[in-house]
């Protein structure tokens, strides 16, 4: 096997400005773990099928495992470590799974996580069958999901009523 | 996984170049849900891996005013669900968009990929043939269009030269009373590869009262998308009362040549050609009408 | 002193500040930021990646293998097979959840003579690099002698069935057979006069019955990292539900005394019985070892996981039952032939337990076969073998109350079993909650409400685990600031941190927020079984609750000295100490206590009382005539939990189980080609329910306390898992009128079966 040369990969992470040094056939979730040692991003099943390793890439939400570490020069990249603030004051979603029990073994909570946050970033207020659409790309063995779509449904309730504003009128 | 080098190219003529050069060893990297995975299983090799998505032509959406639409290889499908015009103008193509794989997959995964891709159970093949689909291919001799139907040849097998790429896949002006629906089967909801497909578009008169013209395609019952001659034309020109569905479901069935395998046994797919293309009809129907909301498993934004 | 309030069933009992609380878990801040590390999170300086050459065939004679060309590569640091393992001690072991054969266990870490199933290992290998490792396992050759695979437990019990362990004689209850065969052994419970009980029936059902196997689905693949000291201390970090399980298969696999081993837990991405016995663990320590004494981490691929290690068995099945026309079922006989894969061991033991458990009848023979067939090792999976047995019995039970009009919980109400009766293997059950369950869901609004609508259907069924006690050890140290700091060897899996410390806190009268704590590894705690069974909440919380006793005994006793007071003068309340005018509260008590000397208590606990487990369900099925596809539109389920500590986690164990069994019931199962290759080795094509797949999934927790815990608690965690298949079969035969005898009920199969009713040719 030939070595490949090394290359640096200049990306943002969770806000900060990274570079590292990866080979070409590594993915974005190898270099996540093996070089920048950022473990909360998993590994379930490396095809896609699972969902444990989702990031948002520039905000779109991705499987970090089918994705090539170099593909995200220049971009920006959210695991689950850049989910709180820096303060230690934890995102809604977090805290919401902490206080519905959302979680049992805990593998794929980071990869909903991050599903449930793109999820809000683009429709606030979704039903129960959006979020599960939303959901369905991450696999989880424990929960039958019922507390992981109520976890997210009364974020949106939360953050809705938090933020409701009077509908603007329309000029008639 | 295996180890290869990378190139980031940022024009087709890169891109043609390099393939051109690098013999067998050269992948061309689109969205990467299919080509990542089987070069992670050996089911594929490389030695270079030229990745599409920094070509600005290959990343264009654009929606003509004279209708139709244009849709750069590069285009994911998270991309054009976002689109109102591509949710609203084109339901029969978003309804098999927004259910490959699941959102983190759609964030990736794009429809020329899944064309090249050339999987007997691809999801937008079927739709993108009723919709008379044209692929833009570039190479070392320059560019061509060749129609969608007939793209594939076989599983896994497309007409693309060694040295040739898709830049884009255009869908043609469609005509005002035209109605288009793409249903799939699969055990689970979502997350799943389609054990049958059906594409139905449909172009009636004025009143809605009859086919103008129709057109059916099969995904995931035989090596590549079989387009059902027989129901195109029984149903021209005909009164939509006129022929029962059975009729079309049995034409359909007959026209399925499917295999059993993990995902589906031949019987069941044979019997879900007819199933799914009767209702992907009277969806692709209602939508001519005006009378059924964009999607039919909701508007998931 | 504790006031007193009167529980449900007349008993005085204490009321409960804690447990009935719904606490957030103290591991919860790690789990939901990334920062709490599982198996494959464990990295260490010079650290070499491992990777494991497996078996592409399903029978073979291994003829050779060559690894020379494979040790000549550049960065590769170790290659192990067969030949690197001690000779097998032959001698069972219990694992908490199924004993096994370590022969048996060894052969399946690296096989030595024959490869028995797709997938069995045949050598590991170390490199600097994932490229090289895997590079390296394509340059070691294997020469095979193909043989004929066996599939099924009937293609196995056919005379001429080629055998896949020549020295396999059957054992009947202690009896050898003198000529090999794949059936390992043969089980019979049996009471009263069978021919006579069928004779007093007026409806006899006797129907047959396929499960396919299944895997457990934990989203973490298995993950171990080993590092051999020169002077041969090893320390093996491991994704594991028990730490002691995992340092005694090592040590008897490979040789070596317990003292050498220390096994460091990390967090566990899901087990569901799945992760006690070893796969990669001693091949890690091999590795290390021959690497030249360098930490080696292996972590296996999704598809290893689902070829390599332990699904649960497939099971043929027979059950034939007679009632009379009251609706008392007069006669009860199964047949069950449970797949144990390449090697001995099925969970057919349970399954005949489980059989007909809910039920009284005088007349019963429950024959259970542990036959072994070319497929993974079957290891436990959540209630072992009684989800299949209880789709076959619950179906039986169904056609029964249809044939005689009887509702489906009515004719369960009259052949309930209560304290007293006896199980199939005419053990009595203690209290138990069964009637209680049955009258909840009765009496819930899901059940009352009719349910209307074209092609749907509601199904009831119900299932019975025992449960299980086992060994449990904690220790607690007092800190000077009234917290407690609370060291356990139960790996938590899904909120024990939690449950434990809320009955520590319970005992002691201190708040939740007090106790820290904390799964220690194999050398700082005492043995502690697996956290299986539905063990870990009830057993190790008998620790917790007798941790706390005693800290309490040892603190009034350290304060009567201080106070010049007898003991016994000291009464305590609301956590604090009171002795006539003199009262400290717990905090104050502890900074006393500490100044004198610090103080550490521990414990360990075999609690016998451990109860059973009942779970009722019912569901509301719609199914697509055209498709055959199930959906689940409304599901209860009632389970009887004893006491529910952490009730969100009660209604999570229970909302789980139900999922993994939906997901059995309906679509997931092995596909294998004719050579024995497994096809769908992908969570793409090995179908777990999505959040798509299943709705809202609604609770009922039954609190009739376990006699046998202080707080009344009973397991819950296996239960749920048992009923599901058979609701839903219920449900789709309601919906439908056809009755599925196999699983899963995909839609390929439903509808073949509504063809076949219909008469449709396709």
């Amino acid at each position: 096997m030939t070595p490949r040369k090394k290359t640096v990969l200049e990306f943002t992470l969770n806000g900060e400005p990274r570079a590292v040094l990866c080979e070409p056939q590594q993915t974005l979730l190898a270099v996540l773990r093996d070089e920048l040692h950022l473990t909360g991003t998993k590994e379930g099943c490396s095809n896609g099928n699972c969902g444990a390793c989702n990031v948002l890439l520039d905000g779109v939400l991705v499987n970090s495992c089918l994705i090539l570490a170099l593909e995200v020069q220049g971009r920006g990249v959210l695991t689950v470590e850049g989910l709180a603030r820096p303060d230690g004051t934890l995102h809604p979603l977090q805290q919401a799974f902490l206080d519905h029990a959302a979680l049992q073994c805990g593998i794929c909570t980071p990869g909903f996580l991050l599903s449930a946050k793109a999820l809000l970033d683009e429709n606030p207020t979704p039903t129960e069958s959006q979020v599960r659409y939303w959901l369905a790309g991450n696999l989880c063995r424990c929960t039958g999901y019922d507390k992981i779509v109520r976890a997210v449904l009364d974020v949106a309730r939360s953050q809705s009523a938090a933020h409701a504003t009077p509908p603007p009128v329309s000029p008639a | 996984m295996q180890a290869f080098d990378y190139h980031p190219v940022t024009s087709v003529s890169e891109a043609v170049a390099l393939l051109a050069q690098g013999a067998s060893g050269a992948c061309l990297l689109n969205g990467g849900t299919d080509l990542l995975a089987q070069l992670k299983e050996g089911r594929r090799t490389a030695n270079h891996v030229v990745d599409l998505k920094r070509i600005p032509e290959l990343a264009e959406f654009r929606l003509p005013p004279e209708g139709g639409a244009w849709v750069g290889a590069a285009v994911t499908c998270r991309t054009l669900s976002r689109q109102a015009g591509w949710r609203n103008r084109f339901p029969g193509l978003h309804d098999a968009t927004h259910l490959i794989g699941g959102v983190q997959i759609q964030g990736r995964a794009t429809v020329a990929g899944n064309l090249c891709n050339a999987s007997p159970a691809a999801d937008s093949v079927p739709a993108l043939v009723v919709h008379g689909a044209r692929v833009h291919l570039a190479g070392p001799a320059g560019r061509r269009i060749v129609p969608v139907a007939g793209f594939c040849i076989a599983p896994g097998r497309t007409i693309l030269a060694r040295d040739e790429m898709v830049v884009a896949i255009e869908i043609p002006p469609l005509p005002a009373e035209f109605g288009a629906a793409y249903l799939r089967f699969t055990p689970r909801n979502e997350m799943d590869i389609a054990v049958a497909g059906a594409a139905v578009a449909v172009d009636l008169d004025g009143e809605g009262s009859h086919y103008r013209s129709v057109r059916v395609a099969l995904g995931a019952v035989g090596p590549t998308v079989i387009e059902v001659e027989r129901i195109t034309a029984r149903l021209a020109g005909r009164p939509v009362a006129e022929v029962s569905f059975d009729e079309i479901a049995a034409l359909a069935r007959a026209a399925a040549r499917p295999i059993t395998d993990m995902r589906g046994t031949s019987a069941q797919r044979q019997h879900l050609a007819g199933v799914l293309t009767v209702r992907a009809l009277r969806l692709a129907i209602s939508r001519a009408r005006r009378t059924q909301a964009a999607s039919p498993t909701g508007d998931y934004l | 002193m504790p006031s007193l309030s009167a529980s449900p069933d007349g008993s005085v009992a204490p009321a409960l500040r804690v447990v009935g609380t719904r606490p957030v878990r103290p591991d919860g801040i790690d789990k939901v930021t990334g920062r709490a590390l599982y198996g494959a999170d464990i990295t260490l300086p010079g650290l070499l990646t491992g990777r494991v050459l497996r078996s592409p065939l399903a029978h073979a004679r291994i003829v050779r293998v060559d690894t020379s060309a494979a040790r000549a590569l550049p960065g590769l640091k170790a290659v192990v097979t067969a030949a690197d393992l001690p000779p097998a001690p032959d001698r069972i072991e219990d694992l908490g959840e199924g004993a096994i054969d370590l022969r048996y266990l060894s052969d399946n870490l690296l096989a030595r003579e024959k490869v028995l199933y797709h997938g069995h290992a045949i050598a590991a290998v170390a490199a600097s690099t994932p490229e090289i490792a895997e590079q390296a396992l394509a340059l070691i050759r294997v020469e095979f002698e193909p043989l004929p695979p066996v599939m099924t437990a009937s293609a196995a019990m056919k005379p001429d069935a080629p055998l896949l362990h020549a020295g396999l004689k059957t054992d009947r209850m202690g009896q050898r057979d003198a000529a090999p065969s794949n059936v390992a052994s043969q089980l019979r419970h049996e009471r009263g006069n069978l021919d006579d009980g069928f004779r007093r029936a007026a409806v006899v059902i006797d129907r047959r019955f396929r499960t396919e196997t299944v895997h457990q689905g934990y989203i973490e693949p298995q993950a171990s990292t080993a590092h051999v000291q020169a002077d041969g201390q090893i320390t093996i970090w491991t994704s594991t539900q028990g730490t002691f399980a995992v340092r005694s298969q090592v040590a008897e696999v490979l040789g070596l005394p317990v003292s050498r081993i220390k096994v460091v837990p990390t967090e566990i991405g899901g087990g569901f019985g799945g992760k006690i016995s070893v796969y990669l663990e001693p091949l890690a320590v091999l590795l290390s070892r021959h690497a030249g004494f360098v930490p080696v981490r292996l972590v296996m691929s999704r598809t290893e996981v689902l070829t390599s290690t332990g699904p649960t068995s497939g099971s043929d099945l027979r059950i034939r039952i007679g009632a009379d026309t009251s609706g008392k079922l007069v006669a009860m006989q199964a047949e069950l032939y449970y797949e144990a894969g390449a090697y001995p061991g099925s969970p057919v033991g349970a399954a005949a337990v489980v059989s007909f458990a809910p039920y009284v009848c005088e007349a019963m023979r429950v024959d259970g076969y542990d036959v072994v067939v070319n497929r993974p090792r079957a290891s436990a999976y959540r209630a072992p073998g009684g989800t299949n047995v209880a789709f076959a019995v619950e179906s039986v039970i169904d056609e029964l109350a249809e044939s005689l009009d009887l509702d489906p919980i009515e004719m369960r109400l009259i052949n309930a079993v209560r304290e007293g009766d006896r199980r199939p293997d005419n053990l009595p059950l203690a209290r138990i909650g069964y009637v209680e369950c049955l009258q909840a869901l009765r009496q819930s609004e899901h059940y009352r409400t009719p349910l209307t609508g074209r092609h749907r259907g509601r199904g009831v069924a119900c299932g019975y685990w025992g449960n299980w006690g086992g060994q449990s050890s904690a220790t607690a140290i007092l800190n000077p600031d009234g917290s407690v700091s609370f060291n356990v060897a139960s790996t938590d899996i899904g909120g024990s941190r939690a449950s434990l410390a809320m009955q520590l806190a319970e005992s002691l009268g201190i708040d939740y927020a007090q106790v820290k704590p904390r799964i220690g590894d194999t050398d700082s705690v005492s043995y502690n079984d697996v956290t299986g069974g539905s063990r870990t909440t009830f057993a190790t919380g008998w620790a917790a609750y007798d941790l706390g006793q005693k800290l309490a005994a040892e603190m009034t006793a350290r304060l009567a000295q201080r106070w010049e007071v007898a003991p016994e003068s000291i009464l305590r309340a609301g956590g604090g100490f009171a002795s006539g005018d003199r009262r400290v509260d717990f905090a104050e008590a502890s900074k006393l206590v500490c100044e004198d000397a610090p103080l550490m208590v521990s414990t360990t606990v075999h609690p016998k009382g451990y109860g059973a487990a009942f779970s009722v369900q019912c569901a509301d099925v719609e199914v697509d005539p055209d498709t055959g596809k199930v959906t689940v539109l409304r599901y209860t389920i009632v389970q009887d939990a004893g006491k529910a500590v952490h009730p969100s986690y009660v209604e999570g164990q229970m909302q789980g189980g139900v999922a993994q069994g939906i997901g059995w019931a309906l679509n997931e199962e092995y596909v294998y080609n004719e050579k024995g290759e497994l096809l769908n080795g992908s969570l793409l094509d090995y179908r777990m329910p999505t959040a798509c797949d299943l709705p809202m999934i609604d609770t009922i927790i039954v609190e009739v306390p376990n006699p046998g815990h202080p707080y009344g608690v009973r397991g819950v965690g296996e239960v749920n898992i048992i009923p599901p298949a058979g609701t839903l079969a219920n449900a789709i035969h309601r919906a439908t009128g056809v009755r599925l005898t196999a699983l899963p009920m995909s839609p390929p199969r439903v509808l073949a079966a509504l063809w076949e009713k219909s008469g449709y040719r396709p």
